[in-house]
């Protein structure tokens, strides 16, 4: 295996990630998405990492993974406070703002 | 393998940002542990005295050039310049925070963020005086995080400090007391869509890290120069420019700019569109100019058509509202493609006069903008803020204070001479023109002229019309508020009028190390 099917499988998982979130309608889901496409990037990180030699790029990817926990918080937080009032999680239905 | 060495840290240097990350985390112990009835004048305090010394410590550092914390953080001339400017606009947003004259309910914040919208208890809360107090160590952590923003030397630092920034700003713009179902919607809106663009400048940072092996923006600079670009280097450079753009609202990654300028709550609005603006664009600066300076073939194309954009969509789709602070939030979006104009000013090697003219621009930006959506607090009806257009008709006739100080505002933003915004776009024009990018300026003569339509739409309307019979009340603002509207107008018209000393200060602060 070299390096470069790595760094296309994360590259494919990117992409996946970042369709997701535009076409999925359901806030949570789009959050998970969010949320591979940070994976996506810790997998290119530690390929690097391991191609350049440095451990850099191990420690970034440990930076991610806590950035991505308090990211979760804050997110749930919000997409729990508009549910409770609305019982819909889709994206959809918040439309009040436009134009 | 020998023992780890602790990485050197000035902190006499780093002095600013104590001072703020400080404050924050005092007012989280606050809020633990005072009673509920003291809880706010407490937090006011420290927020202020947080970013008020903050300030203070940034004058009293002035000319410092030192790359510090292992090399992660750079406190120079551009860095400083920018906290300070975060710093007195942080401290005027904390002041239109704690307003409490206005709002009947004595404060614009939800009482308890937890409780559904439009439940009994909800209903109970909204004319209760009971006023959240989380808000202020929630900004002054965003505070903190801007200022680290500007002053990154690191990829990561970068990237931890935007989320510092960010992550604070969704929370506060979920909470406003009135019409809650849009500020959560806002809030929703600006997660989703900040996360996502956090995520691209992420992938961004992972491949220069792969095409450079490294994340320290002085290494990349170094391997640009040994290597050349390589085509990893510059996908990564685009994709970090996309995480920044969207935060500096730069057309095409700026949908979620009017939604959330509209939804959040009209002081955290101010301090979005102020402070933020000032921190994305200190960090756009040193990446393209710290990192990228020596191969700008690779980002200004790039910066070029994105000025542009920006421009041209922020004049032309600000015609068409009907809303003030979305109009407002358009004009925002006019105002990051002039800032850009600023960078493409950026000359070779330190050379030119674009880096100047930015921080300046930011300067007269920040505090006309935090000025103008100040106002928009007084205007109310019995929902909270009067903020559609019809509804501003005839206001000189109501209040002409009102209405002459927020003529001003406007023709300010429009950039009409004797005020800050004409000195400001001046400054960043000369520096495009002495770059040579005359048809980038001839677009921005073209949109600022188009955009006076709408600025000029709304004083026309404010002195020529008729006021409605049910129109808005003008509120009387407290202390808080009024010291606000006096900073930024005189402000407005200080800079305007005598702009050589801040100038001067830009100028010479205008190097970067590292």
């Amino acid at each position: 295996m070299t390096i470069t099917n790595y760094l296309v499988l994360a590259a494919i998982l990117f992409t996946i990630g970042a369709v997701g979130v535009l076409v999925r309608r359901n806030a949570i889901v789009v959050f998970m998405c969010i949320e591979l496409m940070l994976n996506s990037v810790n997998l290119t990180l530690i390929t690097f990492a391991r191609s350049t030699g440095t451990v850099e790029g191990q420690v970034i990817a440990l930076f991610v993974m806590v950035v991505a926990a308090a990211e979760v918080v804050i997110g749930l937080a919000i997409i729990m406070s508009i549910y409770r009032t609305r019982r819909s999680a889709s994206v959809d239905d918040v439309n009040l703002l436009k134009y | 393998m020998g023992a780890i060495e602790a990485p050197d840290l000035s902190y006499a240097a780093l002095a600013p940002l104590l001072f703020v990350f400080g404050a924050a985390c005092v007012g989280v112990l606050v809020e633990a542990f005072t009673p509920r009835s003291v809880r706010h004048p407490v937090q006011v305090t420290i927020a202020l005295v947080g970013t008020i010394g903050a300030f203070v410590a940034t004058l009293l550092l002035a000319g410092t050039e030192e790359v510090t914390a292992a090399g992660a953080l750079a406190v120079d001339g551009p860095a400083l310049f920018l906290q300070g400017t975060i710093a007195i606009l942080g401290a005027l947003s904390v002041l239109l925070f704690s307003e409490r004259a206005l709002d009947p309910a004595r404060s614009a914040f939800v009482a308890a963020a937890a409780v559904p919208a439009g439940s009994v208890r909800d209903r109970e809360l909204a004319t209760s005086e009971r006023v959240q107090t989380e808000v202020y160590p929630l900004a002054t952590f965003a505070i903190g995080g801007m200022m680290l923003f500007t002053a990154a030397n690191d990829l990561l630092l970068m990237f931890v400090a935007l989320e510092v920034l960010s992550l604070p700003l969704y929370l506060l713009s979920g909470l406003a007391r009135r019409r809650r179902l849009l500020s959560q919607e806002a809030a929703v809106k600006y997660f989703l869509l900040g996360a996502f663009a956090s995520a691209f400048f992420l992938y961004g940072l992972a491949l220069v890290y792969g095409a450079t092996g490294s994340v320290r923006l002085s290494d990349v600079r170094v391997a640009v120069v040994t290597e050349g670009g390589s085509a990893l280097m510059v996908i990564g450079l685009g994709l970090l420019v996309v995480g920044l753009m969207f935060k500096a609202s730069v057309a095409p990654f700026h949908s979620w700019t009017p939604d959330v300028y509209q939804g959040a709550p009209t002081a955290v609005t101010a301090f979005m569109a102020a402070a933020t603006k000032v921190a994305a664009f200190g960090a756009v600066l040193r990446l393209l100019y710290v990192a990228f300076g020596t191969a700008d073939w690779t980002w200004r194309p790039l910066v070029y058509a994105l000025a542009i954009a920006s421009m041209v969509v922020g004049a032309v789709l600000g015609l068409t509202q009907t809303d003030v602070k979305r109009m407002l939030a358009y004009s925002s979006i006019a105002h990051a493609g002039f800032l850009l104009t600023g960078v493409i000013g950026l000359g070779p090697d330190g050379t030119g006069y674009g880096l100047a003219a930015t921080m300046f621009y930011l300067v007269t930006y920040g505090l006309t903008t935090l000025g103008a959506f100040g106002l928009l607090t007084l205007v109310r009806d019995g929902d909270g803020e009067a903020t559609h257009l019809s509804q501003w008709a005839g206001l000189a006739q109501r209040s002409p204070l009102v209405a002459a100080l927020m003529s001003f505002f406007l023709l300010a933003l429009a950039g009409i001479p004797l005020t800050s915004g004409f000195t400001g776009k001046f400054a960043v024009f000369r520096a495009a023109i002495e770059a040579g990018a005359w048809p980038l300026v001839v677009t921005a003569l073209v949109a600022s002229a188009i955009a006076a339509f709408f600025y000029l739409r709304v004083v026309v309307l404010m002195y020529f019309s008729d006021p409605a019979p049910d129109g808005p009340t003008v509120g009387v603002p407290g202390l808080p508020t009024t010291i606000v509207l006096a900073v930024t107008a005189a402000a407005t018209l200080v800079l305007g009028v005598l702009p050589g000393a801040v100038l001067e200060l830009a100028e010479s602060a205008a190097v970067f190390v590292g």
